[in-house]
């Protein structure tokens, strides 16, 4: 699907100078209007090609549906990039810059259409997972105990929104975006969560003797 | 899930690293340095350590990376 979206070099339309785009997206009138459809079609583009290459995680949708949820994305894409012509600065290709946008809101539409009407996994799950980390390391006794520990340190060292954040992002494969949708935060928030609970992990596994590194490291 | 890999994620990265906000700020001109074969991990400190730790953010790089690298062919 995403292949036969994507244009050839020759029939892609010319990149034009970052600051031909943003003074022809800033125009009033018919050139104005012309530019925002162009861009709203590269838009367009870039979601269609991170949700063709998402198909595993969008299967039980029709492709109708799909092409929806591009046709969502783009739109939103666009009042995002209308939204912050003034930041950009030209550093890359504007639609390079351009494309970033699409592809997020694409990616983040499909995530959480993934994860429609499923739980949140339990920490319960994750202590499993440590579980079975640890009787996989064998013989070799300090790894049992470096698992063992790390479970003891995210029950004591680690705030709740941590620990929240930290099983179900770092050990239950829940999708930060997702789990920022149902907790009314946003992934920067809570990824700034998960580094404070792996730094204070880090320091509290150093502390007991354990080699796990840069634990003083400062954001 | 291996060792590694549940230390690696328990854990996240060593080295400092950009915060979510900066990676997408970013991350278009990291992206050119990275499909031109420039020195992009110099050039952008902390973002390779981000995305080895964010997964979303890892998944945002490779999307934008692989369609710059279609449009440069």
């Amino acid at each position: 699907m995403a292949t036969a979206l994507m244009t050839t070099p020759t029939q892609r339309p010319a990149d034009s100078p970052a600051r031909d785009w943003v003074k022809r997206l800033r125009a009033v009138g018919p050139e104005g209007e012309a530019a925002v459809a162009e861009l709203h079609a590269l838009l367009l583009k870039a979601a269609r090609f991170e949700i063709g290459r998402r198909g595993a995680e969008l299967r039980h949708l029709r492709g109708g549906d799909a092409d929806d949820l591009a046709h969502q994305a783009a739109d939103d894409a666009l009042v995002a990039v209308l939204g912050k012509l003034d930041d950009f600065r030209g550093e890359s290709r504007f639609t390079t810059w351009a494309y970033k946008f699409a592809l997020l809101e694409a990616a983040v539409k499909v995530r959480r259409r993934a994860w429609q009407g499923r739980e949140v996994p339990l920490e319960d799950e994750a202590w499993r997972r440590l579980a079975d980390a640890g009787a996989g390391a064998g013989r070799r006794a300090e790894e049992a105990e470096l698992f063992a520990a790390l479970r003891e340190e995210i029950e004591r060292s680690l705030g709740p929104r941590q620990r929240e954040v930290l099983v179900a992002v770092a050990l239950n494969d829940v999708p930060i975006d997702v789990l920022a949708e149902r907790l009314g935060s946003t992934r920067g928030a809570l990824y700034k969560n998960l580094h404070d609970a792996r730094r204070k992990l880090r320091r509290a596994l150093a502390a007991r003797g354990f080699e796990v590194g840069g634990g003083e490291e400062e954001r | 899930m291996k060792r590694d890999e549940i230390l690696s994620r328990a854990l996240g990265p060593a080295a400092p690293e950009l915060t979510c906000e900066q990676c997408f700020e970013e991350l278009d001109r990291y992206v050119e340095l990275v499909v031109s074969g420039e020195r992009a991990d110099e050039r952008v400190p902390g973002m390779h350590a981000h995305l080895d730790g964010c997964p979303a953010c890892a998944e945002d790089f490779r999307s934008l990376r692989d369609l710059v690298a279609r449009q440069e062919d």
